[in-house]
């Protein structure tokens, strides 16, 4: 299970992730982070029954988790099933299914962009 | 054995009895049967290719406006068109990019849009002449209202094609798509077991006349394509068809970031099978075809064959490069590839389709020759300054500082004890060093991802380096990493002047 973590510029330098692994001791994996003017991003890979708890423990802390459910959406008008996606792809999200035609495992996507520019036909973007 | 006609063949689709397969079908047919059997079962093969096919475009006959125009430029939702033949005809190629959208909408698009019926603007100037007296028209058109829309693409259906890889420390944008630094990903195209030109290597029936499936449309193949190069297995074709009755699944507008524009079309040609050479032929399998993988890190002409490949390799979406497991995307589409033989075969079952033979036969020899060039090129080695001063590694901002002022240079590279390239200083470091009064080792403010260049290395790709950087110079260096020299942007300004 993969949330978005955002940061205000308050608490961006502070030890946030670092204090919610030692207070529930789940084993979180950073897949992405971003430090901008506006804040911190990261993606975060949890355990999935530490969901609510890490969640929890992040929201105490005043930052704002969004949980990852769909994130990158393929538009099945404009997809022509090439696979240029396939190659680009640093977490393996999509595959070819046995009739060629294109399947994305959601749950491994890290949101880093890569499939959305080297889509030819504009099929795939970021969900918010 | 007695040799079917294209009339035999003929009849039966008529009678409804045709024997149509597809060439994914036909290798275990023909394993099962032997092509003489094979030949006397099927009649037809289909095949299919989808994928990216940049030398295309479509002549399009506007009409004439009152009072009428000879359109001396014109543009299709601000994607230039050729038109340096009459007054209304134009040809929109397309990898053209718009004027005011870059490569974000091409030529390309503009085919798509008009194949989905969508209305696309036309503005057209000229300078006015007695017979057409308009000099400035705007206007907005469908394809149905304009005349003819024909596409006639120059090089289609490669037999075959390279395989991408990227053996630099760099990502590179190209019509292969994104190639990721250090072989990060290869990308491939072509179809396969499905490839027209590969299911008819002789080129016995696919030639001048051949009707095809062009996009939904019965198309013709109107001759070889440009650059077809038959002795290397590379056989391009140039085809045309009616835009007007193409099927918009089939014509896709796409852009390859930071690149450009290209067509995603779908072609698909039916091989009749007269004899059992021709079913021979068409029992190639993914494993038959072989390809070359070559580095795009190489930005020259011939680019280094790293290995060969077979179609079934690449599918299997993994290959090894030097050692190394890389990831594998085709940027054709074999789903849609399938889907246009199935719909092929298809069509001629139900009587929609008949083949045709060729009325002329394609050249099976010849070579694509590379381009005669009467200005020499320049190279790294012939503009380099070869005595280059350098430092040693741990020394410190101050020493750094002298060496620049007696030498009265800019570029100081950075090297360890073993002479190999580490690091690069320049005076503005040296100032800002100084500035900031970390004046003690050298280490600490030099830039260690240096960009090089090779002593082989034309001077077109160091200027384009020098820009992409936004860098001043570049230390050359051998296959040892030492610094053999160092190029700067004032050489190549003065090599520009002298010439």
């Amino acid at each position: 299970m993969k949330l978005t973590l955002y940061a205000t510029p308050e608490i961006t330098a502070k030890p946030l992730i670092a204090e919610v692994i030692l207070e529930t001791g789940a084993l979180l994996n950073i897949d992405r982070a971003d430090v901008k003017p506006k804040g911190g991003e990261v993606v975060i890979d949890v355990p999935l029954d530490r969901y609510d708890e890490v969640t929890k423990a992040f929201e105490k802390r005043g930052a704002r988790i969004i949980r990852l459910e769909m994130p990158v959406i393929k538009d099945d008008d404009e997809c022509i099933n090439c696979g240029a996606c396939i190659s680009v792809c640093p977490t393996g999200v999509i595959s070819f299914k046995d009739d060629w035609s294109i399947e994305m495992d959601v749950s491994k996507c890290v949101q880093c962009g890569t499939c959305v520019t080297m889509c030819p036909h504009n099929a795939l973007t970021l969900s918010e | 054995m007695g040799e079917k006609t294209i009339q035999d063949i003929n009849a039966r689709i008529a009678d409804g009895s045709v024997h149509v397969v597809t060439a994914e079908e036909m290798p275990n047919i023909v394993a099962e049967l032997g092509p003489e059997g094979a030949a006397r079962e099927v009649d037809i093969v289909t095949t299919g290719t989808f994928g990216a096919m940049c030398s295309s475009g479509a002549w399009l006959n506007f009409g004439h406006s009152d009072p009428p125009i000879k359109m001396q430029k014109v543009w299709l939702n601000d994607v230039e068109a050729y038109t340096g033949l009459a007054a209304v005809d134009a040809y929109i190629g397309a990898t053209q990019m718009s004027e005011t959208r870059g490569m974000e909408y091409g030529g390309a698009h503009v085919i798509e849009d008009l194949v989905s019926g969508k209305s696309v603007d036309i503005h057209a100037t000229s300078y006015g002449t007695d017979c057409y007296p308009r000099k400035v028209l705007d206007t907005t058109v469908t394809i149905d209202d304009i005349n003819q829309a024909v596409m006639m693409n120059p090089r289609n259906a490669y037999q075959k094609y390279n395989v991408a890889t990227n053996c630099s420390d760099r990502t590179l944008y190209t019509y292969m798509g994104t190639l990721l630094s250090n072989n990060g990903n290869a990308t491939y195209s072509g179809a396969g077991v499905l490839s027209p030109m590969f299911n008819d290597p002789t080129y016995q029936t696919i030639g001048v006349g051949t009707r095809i499936f062009l996009c939904g449309a019965q198309g013709y193949i109107t001759g070889e394509g440009t650059q077809h190069d038959p002795s290397d297995n590379f056989g391009t074709l140039m085809v045309q068809g009616d835009l007007k009755k193409m099927n918009k699944k089939y014509v896709r507008g796409a852009t390859f970031e930071k690149y450009g524009n290209s067509l995603y079309l779908g072609i698909g040609i039916p091989i009749p099978i007269l004899n059992a050479d021709i079913a021979k032929a068409t029992a190639i399998t993914d494993a038959d075809i072989t390809t070359n993988v070559l580095d795009y890190g190489v930005a020259r002409r011939s680019r280094p064959v790293l290995r060969q490949v077979t179609y079934e390799e690449l599918k299997s979406g993994m290959i090894d490069i030097n050692g190394n497991e890389v990831t594998t995307s085709p940027m054709s589409s074999f789903h849609e590839a399938r889907g246009i033989a199935l719909e092929l075969k298809e069509s001629i079952q139900k009587g929609l389709f008949y083949p045709t033979l060729p009325v002329e036969r394609l050249p099976n020899k010849g070579v694509f020759k590379p381009m005669k060039q009467i200005k020499e090129q320049p190279t790294v080695a012939d503009v380099m300054a070869s005595r280059v001063t350098t430092i040693r590694q741990g020394l410190t901002v101050e020493n750094a500082a002298k060496v620049i002022m007696e030498g009265n240079f800019n570029h100081l590279p950075v090297v360890s004890d073993k002479d190999k390239l580490v690091g690069i200083i320049t005076a503005w470091d040296v100032a800002k060093a100084v500035a900031q009064n970390k004046r003690d080792k050298l280490d600490d403010i030099m830039t260690r991802t240096v960009i090089t260049a090779d002593l082989t290395e034309l001077i077109e790709t160091a200027a384009r380096k020098l820009e992409q950087h936004n860098i001043s110079a570049l230390p050359v260096i051998n296959n040892k990493n030492m610094v053999v020299g160092i190029i700067t942007s004032d050489d190549i300004s003065k090599l520009m002047t002298r010439r």
